[in-house]
């Protein structure tokens, strides 16, 4: 359990958050993430993110599954128990593109999934800090990490400045965190709105 | 500078005119050793290469108004940066359409039934099977169906390009809309004769009746799968090029995404109808069916049989797959040219196992054809093109393709 400190600007619009991203990054700050209600596309670009590798771990789970599915098939029906089914020839390859296919399918999909949800730290019973509950609904979340250098005053006015409707700064735990939901202890505190 | 008005390049020009020189060359010397030969084999070959070419060069021009109608009736906006360009080269539908015709009429009145064997009356008399498909199979319908077919596709395109023109003038959100509506309506009227024609009757008479004993349910729309993909790749050599010349300044990396999507996803389709074809006939094993594919996979067809499949499924499955080359203009091109020549061999293996049986040749005839339609490609398009301005710049949707983001 590793708790870290955040500063947490939100956005109303993404018009406002686009110049604010290249803003905070041009000043050197760290993303943690930015949380938006829907996907934006050219966030990532903004954010300058690399490409995810996820379809190249699709492609090699894909490959397990034929080099899976042939191999087994050519076992079985060759050397293992080979049947005579319709005088067609064991190796019968056409027969098992369905066969491979599927399975291609379903090892690639499912361990896209999982890498997936690996790679975001996603797993039943685990919990997972929301920075602000509007992040879901119609606010733009944008979380920057704090490093041992970071000047948290200066950021707070840096993101005030670039148009942020809030910021505030969260003690949060961003790895694994196996819990119960409702026990969650408030990390969260809505602003004084006065 | 972007340029708005297509205007022909000396080099595009030189490359046309070799192209139809080369072309032409070999259709003059193939009407005096092939056509006109006294072996029967040669004037086989002579009729064959020609219908070959023809239907699928057909077909893959009119491809791209397949491709325009089915955007529009999707209200898709992202091809309009672009629309252009399959515009141009769908008005080549009536042009090729004329050729064919004029094909079929040599090949139907001039009674080849080494082409078409259901053109022989006297055998089609002892023939069963042959007789029971009289019905569909006799040169009345042929002809009648080819020009109603072909005269559909151009009038409706013609149409269709026509209304196209009326967006480069300034309108408000009143006529936009009814302009969106006129648009969708004659689209629908072109995608219903499209499946009529295309998706059921066509590639039935055209092509699958080489082979007149034999019948696949599966064989249209696998026709329809080749010429569509063949289609897309015509239409992104275009747009490669045009926009390698500084035109269309909307069109970025993500519409070329898009159009390899089209290329990497009909390539796969076109695999799934080869394969649902093919297992049936070889599960079911049942010798009228396995006739088509004996001369084909284990006959003198061999060689082109299994490089048919490496280079419509196994190339462009692999190459395309990543996201990054189908936003490269050097694979798209690579890939767009490997596409178009491996479903002409495609259309190849369909037409001549039936009629040139182990006669077939691959040599200068057939390459020379295939130049000559692609200078008539190159020629008509480029002259398409430079008709109206690339844009459409006061289109509805033109903004959604500015922004357009994969």
């Amino acid at each position: 359990m590793a708790l870290k400190k955040f500063v947490v600007g939100c956005f109303e619009d993404e018009k406002v958050l686009f110049p604010a991203v290249a803003k905070v990054r041009k000043a050197g700050y760290k993303f943690h993430d930015i949380y938006t209600p829907f996907p934006v596309h050219g966030l990532d670009k903004a954010m300058g993110l690399r490409d995810t590798s996820i379809h190249t771990a699709g492609f090699l789970f894909g490959m397990i599954g034929t080099t899976t599915a042939v191999t087994f098939m050519t076992w079985v029906f060759t050397k293992d128990w080979p049947v005579n089914i319709g005088g067609k020839p064991n190796f019968a390859l056409p027969a098992w593109i369905p066969i491979t296919f599927e399975l291609t399918v379903l090892c690639a999909a499912v361990g896209m999934v999982l890498t997936f949800c690996y790679i975001c730290q996603l797993a039943p019973f685990v919990k997972k800090h929301t920075f602000h509950p509007r992040a879901t609904d119609d606010l733009f979340v944008m979380v920057i990490e704090c490093g041992e250098k970071t000047d948290e005053q200066e950021l707070t006015t840096l993101l005030n400045s670039v148009g942020a409707q809030e910021v505030n700064t969260q003690v949060a735990e961003e790895g694994w965190w196996i819990g119960r939901y409702d026990q969650e202890q408030e990390l969260y505190k809505e602003p004084n709105i006065a | 500078m972007i340029k708005q008005q297509f205007e022909i390049s000396a080099g595009y020009k030189k490359w046309t005119n070799i192209l139809l020189g080369v072309g032409g060359l070999a259709l003059v010397l193939g009407i005096i050793f092939l056509g006109m030969s006294k072996e029967p084999v040669e004037q086989t070959r002579f009729w064959a290469v020609l219908l070959q070419n023809s239907v699928f060069f057909l077909l893959v021009v009119n491809a791209s108004m397949f491709f325009i109608c089915v955007t529009t009736m999707a209200h898709g906006g992202w091809q309009m940066a672009f629309r252009r360009v399959p515009e141009a080269i769908s008005s080549l539908v009536p042009v090729f359409g004329l050729l064919t015709l004029i094909i079929f009429i040599a090949i139907v009145f001039g009674h080849r039934h080494d082409i078409y064997h259901w053109l022989d009356k006297e055998h089609v008399e002892h023939d069963p099977i042959l007789k029971g498909k009289r019905a569909f199979l006799n040169p009345a319908f042929f002809m009648i169906w080819s020009v109603v077919a072909i005269g559909l596709w151009s009038f409706l395109g013609s149409k269709i390009r026509k209304l196209s023109s009326e967006a480069d003038e300034q309108m408000d959100q009143e006529t936009g809309r009814k302009y969106i509506i006129k648009n969708t309506a004659w689209a629908a009227a072109f995608l219903v004769a499209f499946g009529l024609t295309v998706g059921s009757t066509i590639p039935w008479l055209w092509l699958m009746s080489i082979d007149a004993h034999w019948y696949s349910t599966m064989y249209s729309w696998y026709t329809f799968a080749s010429s569509f993909v063949a289609g897309m790749s015509l239409v992104a050599l275009f747009v490669v090029y045009l926009k390698n010349r500084d035109y269309l300044e909307y069109v970025t990396e993500e519409h070329l995404h898009d159009i390899g999507k089209f290329m990497f996803a009909f390539s796969v389709f076109w695999t799934y109808l080869w394969y649902s074809q093919f297992m049936l006939i070889w599960y079911a094993n049942i010798p009228e069916e396995t006739i088509y594919f004996k001369p084909r996979m284990q006959g003198p067809y061999r060689v082109i049989f299994f490089l048919n499949l490496i280079l419509n499924f196994a190339v462009p499955f692999l190459l395309l797959m990543r996201r990054g080359s189908k936003r490269n203009y050097t694979t798209i091109t690579a890939l767009a040219v490997l596409i178009i020549l491996g479903h002409w061999t495609d259309f190849y293996q369909m037409v001549m196992p039936g009629t040139l049986h182990e006669h077939y040749s691959l040599g200068w005839f057939e390459f020379g054809i295939l130049a000559l339609y692609a200078g008539l490609i190159m020629f008509f398009v480029g002259k398409g093109l430079t008709k109206k301005p690339l844009v459409a710049e006061h289109h509805p949707f033109l903004k959604e393709s500015i922004i357009h983001h994969t």
